[in-house]
Parts: structure tokens; sequence; C-alpha cells
């Protein structure tokens, strides 16, 4: 066990010493991997951030109910007492039409309202639902435009329901983009690699020549690429906060214009760790898969 | 202890560098193995190491059959030999230390002890205090006593060198024939090739002589 350490130790220490030998070129291997890492994980978080926002400003979605214009007392009366009664219901709040009108009135529109004949508002109510269940919203929708003096049934959840669509689509694009980029990781691992085994054929050699094993050959190799892709994925990490940092102000100016209070979040600790254990999982995939292409030996 | 059994290696291309070629080194024995260049002195040698493996025939080394050894077993069976290869495969970007010690960071001795012995094959070999020079600062001689510092420093029970004398002038290669002696004498089994076979006989030692990939002399195999 101890002796198994004291090897990893070594070729974890040889694989610094590489890195160390050429520190330009370790640190722009190390930044190309830092940005192909930063992009999806930029995208993910800031899609992560805009779902937040759309779920704090929708709040729990309503349906609003609109009767017909002629309709009576007690058409009203009946409709308030069965969404009462309905198990899906939660709140219900009655809006008279007179009082839509004043809403109207008040949100600016008072020269519009003022210059109509007569009240064309109906009477509404205004109903949440409990859950979050879309196909719920669906149901009593559909059960309250059968009853009788109801007009029309809006869902005022369908923009939320557009833009969950959206950011769906945005995450499926985000990941994509992450696949494609891990992909040209490993490739380039695969090359930094294959240079290396290139560069050090002799030493590797002589050192097949005095007993060295196969897993003693490659460990420093393996070594490197994950430590490379460790540092790439700190880069990363560095490269989100300074985006996320960078947009912070802008935002909450944004959202203070709405009235809102709203922080962007970075990264959390289980993603930052996901992060950069996902970019050494990368170095490590395209390390091995260049050390089986370039340092199986060919035995006579 | 080294058997050779009726071995023949031919080349990929159809050259046949050994033909039917049988003798047996006994334990603490020293042999030196002459004749003409492209005898098949090299390919006997890798064939011990398992460098070349026989066409035909079976190679034991202290009773293992080398030609039927496991890509996986071959690196055990290379730690318990001592090699100095023809072209000495010295490491020129690293330092004298860092080559002695190569074949104990392989075998994974602990750096102190390593540290030692390393010192001790150098001392051994008369290159004390020279740990930290270059290899390309050492003349001829004192890279070949490098290269046998490193094939001893695992202490191994077989030693087996590629023309070590070779390219030396004479004062140097009895030097080194010298060495050799010594570490028989020390009860290490000894191969080496070589061109000058007078250097090694004050020892009266085994002869071997290839021509053309027969085995002339086996002095009683
Ligand atoms: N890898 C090889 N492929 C083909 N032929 C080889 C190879 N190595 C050696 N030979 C040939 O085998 C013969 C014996 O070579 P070698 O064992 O090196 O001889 P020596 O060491 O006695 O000079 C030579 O003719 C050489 O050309
Ligand atoms: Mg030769």
């Amino acid at each position: 066990m101890s002796h198994w350490l004291y090897l990893h130790m070594r070729a974890m220490g040889q694989a610094l010493q590489r890195l160390a030998a050429q520190p330009l070129g370790s640190m722009l291997s190390v930044l190309v991997i830092g940005i192909a890492l930063a992009l999806p994980a930029c995208g993910y978080l800031l899609l992560d951030n805009i779902a937040r926002l759309a779920h704090g400003v929708s709040g729990a979605p309503e349906i609003s109910i609109f009767l017909a214009m002629d309709a009576k007392q007690a058409v009203i009366d009946e409709v308030m007492e069965r969404l009462r009664d309905d198990e899906v219901v939660k709140t219900v709040r009655f809006v008279s039409r007179d009082n839509a009108l004043q809403e109207l009135e008040r949100s600016g529109l008072d020269d519009v309202v003022r210059a109509l004949p007569e009240n064309p508002l109906p009477d509404a109510f205004v109903v949440t639902v409990k859950g979050d269940d879309p196909a719920l919203f669906g149901e009593l929708s559909a059960r309250v435009k059968r009853w009788r003096g109801v007009e029309h049934v809006q869902l005022d959840s369908e923009w939320v329901d557009r833009l969950h669509a959206l950011l769906e689509l945005a995450k499926t694009a985000v990941l994509a983009l992450a696949c494609l980029l891990a992909f040209a990781l490993v490739v380039i691992t695969f090359n930094t690699i294959r240079l290396q085994i290139l560069t050090q054929r002799h030493e590797i050699e002589v050192s097949r020549l005095l007993g060295a094993t196969d897993p003693f050959i490659r460990r420093p190799f393996y070594w490197f690429a994950c430590l490379q892709g460790v540092l790439g994925g700190v880069a990363a990490l560095v490269a989100v906060w300074i985006v996320i940092g960078v947009l912070q102000s802008p935002t909450e100016t944004l959202a203070a214009a709405y009235g809102a209070i709203f922080t962007l979040r970075g990264p959390n600790g289980m993603e930052a760790l996901a992060l950069v254990g996902f970019a050494a999982f990368l170095g490590w995939l395209g390390s091995a898969l260049s050390v089986r292409r370039h340092l199986t030996e060919r035995l006579r | 202890m080294i058997v050779f059994e009726h071995v023949t290696k031919r080349y990929p291309g159809g050259y046949t560098a050994l033909a039917d070629v049988s003798f047996t080194l006994r334990h603490g024995e020293l042999a030196v193995l002459c004749g003409h260049s492209g005898a098949g002195k090299s390919t006997l040698l890798k064939m011990i190491a398992a460098i070349e493996r026989p066409t035909r025939g079976r190679v034991l080394i202290n009773g293992q059959d080398v030609s039927r050894l496991k890509p996986s077993a071959v690196p055990y069976l290379r730690r318990s030999l001592g090699l100095v290869m023809q072209d000495n495969r010295l490491l020129h970007d690293r330092s004298v230390f860092d080559n002695v010690v190569l074949p104990l960071v392989i075998t994974g001795h602990p750096p102190k002890e390593a540290a030692r012995r390393a010192a001790a094959a150098l001392e051994r070999v008369g290159l004390a205090g020279r740990g930290n020079e270059r290899p390309i600062g050492l003349s001829g001689g004192e890279q070949q006593r490098l290269a046998i510092a490193r094939a001893i420093v695992n202490r191994p029970s077989i030693l087996i060198a590629d023309e070590p004398t070779a390219h030396l002038d004479n004062a140097y290669a009895v030097e080194i024939s010298r060495l050799f002696k010594s570490f028989n004498a020390a009860g290490v089994t000894v191969l080496v090739t070589t061109h000058d076979a007078a250097l090694f006989m004050t020892n009266r030692p085994r002869r071997i002589i290839l021509d053309h990939g027969k085995l002339v002399v086996g002095d009683g195999a």
C-alpha cells in the first residue's frame, strides 16, 4: 500500500516537473481547457439564474375566469360556490367589472377609459391552484369552461410554460455544446500526451530495459493529464466567477427597475467540485486513450 | 544459470542471426562471448533479457523459460539482470546520479536507501562524487563505467554486457575488464561479448564463440 502510494507520489512529482518545465506551454493549455469549460458552465449558470428569476416573478400561476357580460348575481354566487368547493383550487378572488375598470384607470389608461361609452369589462375570478403541475391548470380550465355563465378562461401560466420550454431548449443546446467541447478537450489531451511520449521515447525505452512495468511508465502521463485538467477546471471556475461578477451589477440594476431584488448566483461548492472533477476526468480519458495507442509495447 | 536449448533466431525479413545454439552457463561463471561483427552476439544477449524472442528453442534463466514469458512478467525478469547494452543507453538530460538510481526508482526503493546504494555503485566503478555531473561531461570510459554502475545497482545475480570495452583505449578496457572480473569474484554470473577476449583471459573464462550464428566453441556445453 505505502509502496503503491510512493509510486503514485513519484509519478505525480514527475508530472508536476513536466508541467513546470514548460510554464508558458502549460499555462496556455490550462487556459484553453479553462475557457472551453467556462463556456458551457456559464451557459448552465445563466439558464439556472433565469429559471430562478422566472419562478420568482410568476409566483403561483393564476387562472383568470371571465364571466359573460350579462352575468347575474346568482350566476356569480354559483360560480364562486363551485370554485370554493373545488379541491384543486387554492385561493379565489372576485374582481367585479367596476373594480376591473378602476384598476385599468389606475394603470395609466384613464384617457382610454373615459372615452369608453360603457364599461366593456366582465366580472372575473382570479384563482390559484394547489401544486404546480401544469396538467392541473389544463384540467381545471377545461372543467370551468363548461360551467354556466363562464365566457372565457385564461391561463396566466402560459408565458411561464413557454419560458420553461425555451429554457429546456437552451439547456439542451448548452449540453450539446458541453459534449462537443468535452470531446475537443479529450482530443487535445490525447495529442499533448502523444507528443510527450514522442519526446520521451528514449527514456521510456531505457526504463523498460531496466525493468519498468507498463503502469510505471504510464502513471506520470495520467497524472500530467489529470493535473492539467484540474488546473483547467480551476481556471474555468475563475472565468465563471469573473463573468458572474461582471454581470452582477447590471442585473441588480435591471431587477430594481422592475421593483425586484435579484442577485445572480455563482457555482456552489458541489458544482465547482463537479466542474473540476469533470475536467480531471476528461484529462484522464484523453491520456488513457493516448497511452493505450502509443505506449503499448510491441512484443516480438 | 543461463541455458540455451537449440535456439534459432530468424529476424523478420528472413535473416538467421542464430542457428541451433545450445550452451549452459552455470551460476557464478564468467563467460566471454566472441565472434566477428554480425555473428549474432548481441542477438544472443537480447534473448536473455527477452528483448528478442527465439524463433525456435528455449532460453532458461534460473530455470524460468524466458521465451514463453508473459509480457507482464518481462519487467521482473529484467530487474533480476544487470544489463549493459552496446550503446550505453544513458539518459543525457539527467545527472549521473539520476542515471544510476533509475533501476531503484523503478523497483520502488525508498529514496534514502536508493541514494545510498547509488552512491555505493558509483564508488564501486570509480565515479564517487561525480553524481551531480552530466553523462555528456564524462569520458567514454567513464560513461561505460556509469552504465555498469547502473547495471549492478540492483545487485543482480546475472550481469550481461555487450561490448563494454569497444571504442576504449587499452588502459580503460583493462580497467573495465577488471571490474567485471571483480563482480564475478563476488559471485555474479557474468556474460560479456568482446572482440578482445585476451582482456579476460587471466581468469580462464568460459569462451563461447559464434560464427555466422553458429556456435563453434562452447567449452563443454
Ligand atoms: N532487428 C533486426 N532485424 C533484422 N536483422 C537484424 C536485426 N538485428 C540484427 N540483425 C542481423 O542479425 C545479424 C546478427 O546481428 P548481431 O546479433 O547484432 O551481431 P553482433 O552483435 O555479433 O555483431 C546481423 O547480420 C544483423 O544484421
Ligand atoms: Mg553487437
